[in-house]
C-alpha cells in the first residue's frame, strides 16, 4: 500500500472507490446507485468548472470568513517549556467550526442539481447547524437527523438549527448518537432521493461523500500553508500537525496540503476519543486496533464485535462519538504517513481547562482532545519544533457539559 | 443456480398465482419462536426469506429494525441463524430458504466460509442489501458455483442500461423494489405503476423469476398478483411486535396474517 505524490488524497482511489485497495468503496442499496452516480458525475464536472470554483471561493471568503487565524499560543508555549505551540483557529469560521466548509459546498451542489431539499446528519450538532445555516443562505429546505442523546447534550446547536428554520428529526434507535443519526439520514435519503440531496457530515460514507467533504475542508490547509510560509518565510524543518479525529473531516482538511512532505519534516498526528478513563467503551477505531468492516456504505476500521455488529461508543465529545472513521485515515494509518493516538475524556477536559486558562481561545471538547496530545508531547520537544493544533470548533455548544463537569460558566 | 427456487416458481405458475415469499428475522422474538413461526407459516409460503439481523440496517424501516434489535437483544448469533435453517430444513427440505442481510456480517465471517456454511445448512439463496452490482460480481459467482442463487435487486432508480447488465448477470430470481423507500414504507406508487415497471424488467428477460417487494400489505397484495412472486416482510414483523405488546402468541397471529395474505393472491 503506497501513497501517490502530487495527487490529492481524495483522488487516490481505484475504480471501485477503494483507497489502498480496501478502504472506502460504496456499499449501498441499489436504490442509491443512481443518485450517487449522478452526484459523482456532477461533482466531477463542478470541481473543474471555473465559475463554480469562483463561487466557492467567494462564499468561503465572504460568508465563511476565510482565512481563519493562525496564532502562536505564547502562554501555553511558555508554560509547557518545550515546542512552540500554535493554533489554527478554524472555529473563527462563520458558525464556529470547520463543518461550514462541507455544508456550504453541499448547499451549492444541491442548488446546482436543481434540488430544493437537503438533509444531513449531525453528532455534536455543528454539521447540522452549519447545514441549516447554508440551507437558509441558499434558500433550501433542511432536515437534520440527530441522536436523541446528542440533542440533549448539545442544546445550543439545536437551538441554532431551529432558529435557522431547519427541522431536527430525533433518532431514538440504537445508542441514540451519531451512528444512528447517519443510518436514519441514509434511510431517509433512500426514500426521497428523487427530490432531496444528502450531505454526509464528515469524510465518511460512500466514496463520493468522502471526496466532497475532503475537497471542502482542504481549504484549511491551503490557508495554513500560506500562513506558515508568511510567518516563518518557509516551511520549518520540524512541524507537527495535531488534529482530533472522529469521522476525520477536519483532520483531512488540516493535512491535505502537507501529505507529500516527508514525515520527518511534517508529522501528522490524529487524536481519537478514548472515552472515559474507567470505561471499556471508546470511539477510537484507529488507535485501539479495531478491525476492518463496513459501516454506512464504506469499508474502514470500525468498532464492532466478532459478528460484525457495530459496537456502542462512548465519548464526552459528541462530534467524535462515532464507531467508524474515514477510509482516508485508514489509508494514512496503514501507509504510516499519519500517527494516531487517543485522549480520554479526562485528558480532554484537563486540556480544555489549561488552554482556556492561559489563552484567549475557547476550543470545544473535540479539539480539546488534540490539545491534550500537544500538551503531552510539547515539553519533550525542542524549541524549534512547531506544534500546530487545529482548534476546529468553539466550546459554546459544550456549555452544559462543561458547566456540569467543571462547574464553570462559559 | 438453485433448483428448489426455480421449482417453487414453477409450482406457483402451475397454480396460476404468484409465488408467495415471507420475510422474518431470525431470532425474532426468540430463537425458538422464530423457528416455530417458520414451521407454522411454511405450508402457506413458497419461499422463506430469513433475515440475519444487523444493528445498523441502512435500508430497513422501523418494523424490521425493531425485529432485528429484538433478535440481537435476545442473543441471536450468526451460528444460530445457520442452525435455525438447518433444523427447519430437516422437516421442510424442499422449501427454499433465502438468507437476507448486510455485507459486514458476511465480511466478518469470511465470504468463503459463509457460503460454505450456507450450503451445508441448506440455504438456497442470498440477498445482500448493501452489495450492489457490479461490486457483487465476484461474490455472486462464488454463490453460483455452490448452487446458491444470488438475488440481484432492482429499483425504480435503476437505469435501463443498468437493468440489462444486472439481469444478464443475475441467477434464477431477481427482486424488484417497488418504490423509493426503506422496507415497510407506505406504498406511495400505484400498483399499476409498479406493474408497469415490472413488465419492463420482464421484457428484458422473461425467463427470470421476478418478485416484487417493499410496502406490500393485506391492502395492496391482490393488486400486484400478476407478478411472478410477492414478498411481505414488514407487515409480518409488525404483527410480531403487536402480538408481544398485547401479550399474545406471535406464532398464531403471524400464521393467521400469512394465511390471509396468501388467500388474497389465490
Amino acid at each position: 500500500m503506497k501513497l501517490k505524490r502530487k495527487i490529492p488524497l481524495i483522488d487516490q482511489h481505484d475504480k471501485f472507490g477503494f483507497w489502498g485497495g480496501k478502504f472506502g468503496g460504496s456499499f449501498i442499496p441499489e436504490t442509491l446507485k443512481k443518485p450517487i452516480d449522478d452526484l459523482t458525475k456532477d461533482f466531477q464536472k463542478l470541481r473543474k468548472n471555473k465559475n463554480f470554483i469562483k463561487k466557492r471561493n467567494f462564499y468561503f471568503k465572504n460568508y465563511i470568513g476565510s482565512p481563519t487565524r493562525f496564532i502562536k499560543l505564547e502562554n501555553l508555549t511558555e508554560y509547557l517549556g518545550g515546542a512552540q505551540i500554535w493554533a489554527k483557529v478554524v472555529s473563527d469560521a462563520n458558525g464556529g467550526a470547520h463543518k461550514i466548509y462541507n455544508a456550504t459546498v453541499h448547499a451549492l451542489i444541491c442548488k446546482n442539481m436543481g434540488k430544493k431539499y437537503i438533509v444531513g446528519d449531525t453528532g455534536a450538532g455543528y454539521a447540522g447547524k452549519m447545514l441549516s445555516m447554508a440551507a437558509k443562505k441558499f434558500g433550501l429546505k433542511c432536515k437534520i437527523f440527530m441522536g436523541a442523546k446528542d440533542i440533549k447534550r448539545q442544546k445550543p446547536n439545536c437551538d441554532a438549527m431551529r432558529k435557522n428554520g431547519a427541522e431536527i428529526v430525533p433518532v431514538f434507535s440504537g445508542s441514540q448518537t451519531l451512528v444512528d443519526a447517519v443510518s436514519e439520514c441514509m434511510r431517509y435519503w433512500v426514500s426521497n432521493c428523487d427530490t432531496t440531496h444528502m450531505c454526509v457530515g464528515s469524510t465518511v460514507g460512500p466514496n463520493i461523500f468522502v471526496k466532497i467533504c475532503g475537497w471542502s475542508t482542504s481549504q484549511i490547509s491551503r490557508e495554513l500553508k500560506k500562513q506558515i510560509k508568511k510567518k516563518f518565510n518557509k516551511i520549518p524543518n520540524k512541524v507537527k500537525l495535531i488534529n482530533c479525529v472522529g469521522g476525520g473531516s477536519s483532520a483531512y482538511g488540516f493535512w491535505s496540503e502537507f501529505v507529500d512532505y516527508p514525515k520527518s519534516q511534517i508529522e501528522l498526528i490524529g487524536v481519537e476519543a478514548g472515552g472515559p478513563k474507567k470505561s471499556k467503551l471508546h470511539a477510537a477505531p484507529l488507535s485501539r486496533g479495531a478491525k476492518l468492516g463496513v459501516l454506512h456504505g464504506a469499508a474502514s476500521y470500525v468498532c464492532q464485535n466478532s459478528e460484525g455488529q457495530i459496537k456502542e461508543t462512548e465519548s464526552i465529545s459528541a462530534g467524535l462519538d462515532y464507531p467508524g472513521v474515514s477510509p482516508i485515515h485508514c489509508f494514512l494509518k496503514d501507509t504510516k504517513r499519519a500517527r494516531y493516538t487517543y485522549a480520554t475524556d479526562e485528558d480532554a477536559l484537563n486540556a480544555y481547562k489549561l488552554v482556556t486558562k492561559l489563552e484567549k481561545i475557547n476550543p470545544s471538547l473535540e479539539p480539546s482532545h488534540a490539545f491534550a496530545e500537544a500538551i503531552k508531547i510539547a515539553p519533550k520537544l525542542s524549541k524549534n519544533t512547531i506544534v500546530i493544533v487545529n482548534s476546529c470548533g468553539d466550546a459554546k455548544k459544550d456549555r452544559d457539559i462543561l458547566r456540569k463537569k467543571l462547574g464553570k460558566k462559559i | 443456480m438453485n433448483k428448489f427456487i426455480s421449482l417453487a416458481f414453477k409450482k406457483a405458475r402451475e397454480d396460476n398465482r404468484p409465488a408467495f415469499l415471507t420475510y422474518t428475522v431470525a431470532g425474532d422474538s426468540t430463537k425458538k419462536k422464530s423457528l416455530d413461526i417458520l414451521k407454522s407459516i411454511s405450508k402457506d409460503v413458497d419461499i422463506c426469506e430469513i433475515g440475519f439481523p444487523h444493528n445498523t440496517p441502512i435500508a430497513d424501516g422501523g418494523q424490521i429494525q425493531t425485529s432485528a434489535y429484538r433478535a440481537i437483544k435476545n442473543g441471536i448469533k450468526i451460528s444460530d441463524v445457520f442452525q435455525l435453517v438447518r433444523i427447519f430444513k430437516k422437516t421442510k427440505n424442499s422449501k427454499p430458504v433465502i438468507l437476507m442481510g448486510y455485507y459486514n456480517m458476511i465480511y466478518q465471517y469470511g465470504e468463503n466460509k459463509f457460503i460454505k456454511k450456507c450450503k451445508s445448512s441448506g440455504v438456497n439463496g442470498l440477498i445482500v442489501v448493501d452489495l450492489p452490482w457490479p461490486e457483487n460480481k465476484n461474490f455472486a459467482k462464488k454463490c453460483k458455483s455452490n448452487s446458491i442463487s444470488f438475488i440481484q435487486l432492482l429499483s425504480p432508480t435503476t437505469s435501463k442500461e443498468r437493468l440489462i447488465k444486472i439481469i444478464k448477470d443475475s441467477h434464477n430470481m431477481i427482486y424488484y423494489i417497488s418504490m423509493l423507500s426503506t422496507t415497510g414504507g407506505k406504498l406511495k406508487v400505484s400498483p399499476k405503476q409498479i406493474l408497469s415497471n415490472y413488465k419492463k424488467i420482464k421484457k428484458i428477460n422473461p425467463k427470470k423469476n421476478c418478485v416484487i417487494g417493499f410496502g406490500i400489505t393485506e391492502k395492496t397484495i391482490s393488486k400486484l398478483k400478476n407478478a411472478d412472486g410477492l414478498v411481505v416482510g414488514s407487515a409480518i414483523c409488525k404483527e410480531i411486535t403487536k402480538s408481544l405488546k398485547n401479550g399474545q402468541n406471535p406464532v398464531i397471529n403471524v400464521s393467521r396474517i400469512v394465511k390471509r395474505l396468501k388467500n388474497k393472491i389465490l
